[in-house]
């Protein structure tokens, strides 16, 4: 599967998360929200940027409690919660905003 | 003219290699009019599932990850003949195989024990009828009859579309064996099916979610696909969590050379909610009880998708990683956390494909289940469980299929179900059982097993889990049920997504360890 944006062709996988990482720019990101009738905000970008950045320094995507606590920790209770990341992302924070986020489907036994 | 030509290439259908057609959903067939299979239903109905999802048709592998396997890329050119070989070599390796492809005697008895037959209703799904898909392979090339009469004979030469219907219904199987339960004969259909996955793997079909995490493990190590330094945060990050929670230092360990106990666990419990409940109470046990233990980056997962695709040279590869991380770590002893097929694998093969285990102590069980480690300090009073911690609760046990009918537990008969009851009963007061036909050995999969738990399989995996849905909503009912325990890493998953979409809140499931964390006493011992 394949999308395309400003003349480019991303490539994706059957879920359509994108299979090359280093292709996503914001406008990708913004672009794959649009597909998931996302409305990106500051506080969406904020979930999408801390797991871009966990990802570069580890090469997965942080376990939902590590996301929550870390919420918490930059910008405190009220957006450190479970369900404040489901309001921004309905169908999950760990699946639709990695997929945002250009990071690969998280995939195992969860 | 041009244009013409251009107009009519445009509006040609994708022409679809022989790959993708053995990918394309299969046709459901008609259920006979003499059986039921509703005999659990009642007032439970399957809900829709809204997602779009492509029904009952898991991905294909991408080639990529099949070499890496060491399976062709593609359908190969020669997989007819490739494949019938591949079965000759099966019948010879695997005695029990060719037993079951001679010994039915279609009497019926297993047609409605398949949860995906009782909820997706399609005859395919008849444990019988999915055995037949190999028979008639079977009959048309191993037996006389076969050859001779073909189709007279039940006898089937092996096309493009038969593959198509062995991709998309040994794909319906968790392979659980509840049917063999109840066959007379004891046929194991899950075997059938595993064989069947072997052989197409063998000829280039093999199916993307399963495929893919059996060589993330040989990359990586673990399904997740989470590498030692991540593994090492993830660790310290809860440790803080429980610091928080109880106030004391209590340690998740990583590659502790010496430490009495090696740990391998499914890397879910590191990640994912319920699971990492669980990790809490597998920490907390430790602790008080005062037993050195550690994880092993080498070994960061306990399951073993290799028995999913009947393949044991991988099965082998991926449990080998367990001797590595003993030769490292030179603990005195192996336990397991909670995950059914891998204490199927670690129970029913690890002696055999990568023991002795010679430098473990003898005097425990090599390896040991983390709920029998448990509930002998429960009994020893190493640890004390205070059950009025979990008097908000009402559990009930699902008994994971391959715990229930691919292994045991401790040192008596039944013990898988009696061990796991203990230890939930040491920590609640309240406990019900439900339904005696969908317990125990007669145990429902969860629907997500065997391979299967996977998004590009929801609408199947919602429709399998209806049987279960159905006793534990008989329970909830009659006796206030509001937590099911679980031994299974893919159970929780499985549980977690599926729930809210039968009304049930995902919180309901959770693991055995789950209520030890709740339950148990910290601080000096008396
Ligand atoms: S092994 Fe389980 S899933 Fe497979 S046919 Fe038998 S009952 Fe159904
Ligand atoms: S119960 Fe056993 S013998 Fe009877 S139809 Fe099923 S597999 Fe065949
Ligand atoms: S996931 Fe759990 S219930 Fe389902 S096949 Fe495995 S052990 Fe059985």
């Amino acid at each position: 599967m394949s999308f395309e944006l400003n003349g480019k062709t991303y490539e994706t996988d059957d879920d359509g998360y994108l299979v090359n990482l280093d292709e996503w720019t914001e406008d990708v990101g913004a672009h794959i929200a649009e597909m998931e009738g996302v409305e990106m905000t500051e506080a969406h970008w904020e979930v999408v940027n801390f797991l871009r950045g966990y990802y570069e320094e580890y090469n997965i995507a942080p376990a939902i409690k590590i996301l929550i606590k870390e919420m918490k920790k930059m910008f405190g209770p009220e957006k450190g919660n479970s369900a404040y990341l489901y309001d921004l992302y309905p169908a999950g924070p760990a699946l639709q905003a990695c997929k945002i986020a250009g990071l690969p489907k998280p995939t195992g036994c969860v | 003219m041009a244009d013409n030509e251009a107009t009519v290439t445009e509006e040609e259908p994708k022409v679809l290699t022989d790959l993708e057609k053995v990918g394309e959903p299969a046709v459901p067939r008609k259920k006979p009019k003499d059986v039921h299979g509703d005999e659990l239903t009642g007032s439970i109905k399957v809900p829709k599932v809204e997602e779009n999802v492509a029904n009952h048709k898991p991905y294909l592998c991408k080639p990529v990850t099949m070499e890496k396997l060491g399976f062709p890329a593609d359908l190969r050119e020669d997989w007819h003949d490739a494949a019938i070989a591949k079965m000759a070599d099966l019948l010879k390796k695997y005695k029990s195989l060719q037993v079951y492809m001679d010994i039915c005697v279609k009497c019926g008895s297993c047609t409605d024990k398949c949860h995906y037959f009782i909820g997706t209703q399609d005859g395919n799904n008849m444990p019988v009828a999915r055995a037949e898909l190999f028979r008639k392979v079977y009959r048309r090339y191993f037996t006389t009859e076969g050859k001779i009469l073909g189709k007279l004979a039940g006898a089937e030469r092996f096309d493009l579309d038969l593959l198509g219907e062995w991709y998309s219904y040994f794909h319906q199987c968790s392979q659980c064996r509840r049917c063999s339960v109840f066959c007379p004969y004891g046929i194991d259909t899950a075997e059938i099916s595993m064989a069947a996955r072997e052989i197409m793997d063998h000829i280039g079909v093999g199916q993307k979610y399963t495929n893919d995490i059996i060589a993330k493990v040989h990359d990586v190590g673990n399904n997740l696909g989470m590498n030692p330094k991540a593994l090492k945060a993830t660790l310290e990050s809860t440790e803080e969590d429980l610091e928080e929670e109880t106030g004391q230092k209590i340690r998740l360990p990583l590659d502790e050379v010496g430490a009495e106990v090696l740990m391998v666990t499914p890397s879910a419990d590191f990640f994912a909610s319920p699971h990492v409940e669980s990790l809490l109470g597998y920490a907390k046990v430790f602790h008080q009880a005062g037993i050195s233990w550690t994880f092993s980056s080498a070994a960061s997962e306990a399951g073993n998708f290799g028995m999913f695709i009947g393949n044991y040279s991988h099965m082998q590869k991926l449990a080998s990683r367990v001797n590595d991380a003993i030769r490292e770590i030179k603990p005195r002893r192996l336990v397991v956390g909670e995950c059914g097929h891998a204490w199927r694998v670690a129970y029913s093969f690890w002696n055999t494909i990568i023991g002795p285990f010679d430098t473990l102590d003898p005097k425990y069980k090599r390896p040991q289940h983390i709920c029998e480690f448990t509930l002998d300090l429960v009994k020893n009073g190493g640890i004390k469980l205070d059950k009025s911690q979990n008097d908000h609760l009402v559990p009930t046990m699902h008994d994971s299929c391959n715990v229930a009918r691919g292994a045991r537990m401790g040192d008596k008969p039944g013990g898988q179900f009696t061990i796991p009851r203990e230890l939930i009963k040491a920590s609640c007061n309240r406990y019900v059982d439900m339904d005696q036909d969908t317990i125990m050995e007669k145990t429902f999969c969860c629907g997500g097993g065997g391979g299967l738990l996977t998004d590009d399989l929801l609408e199947l995996r919602v429709q399998g889990a209806m049987p279960r849905m159905q006793a534990f909503s008989k329970v909830q009912e009659t006796h206030g049920a509001n937590f099911i325990a679980l031994i299974c890493a893919i159970c929780k998953a499985q549980f977690t997504k599926i729930l809210p979409k039968y009304g049930v809140s995902m919180e309901v499931a959770g693991g055995v360890h789950q209520l030890i964390a709740n339950a148990i006493e910290l601080g000096a011992k008396q």
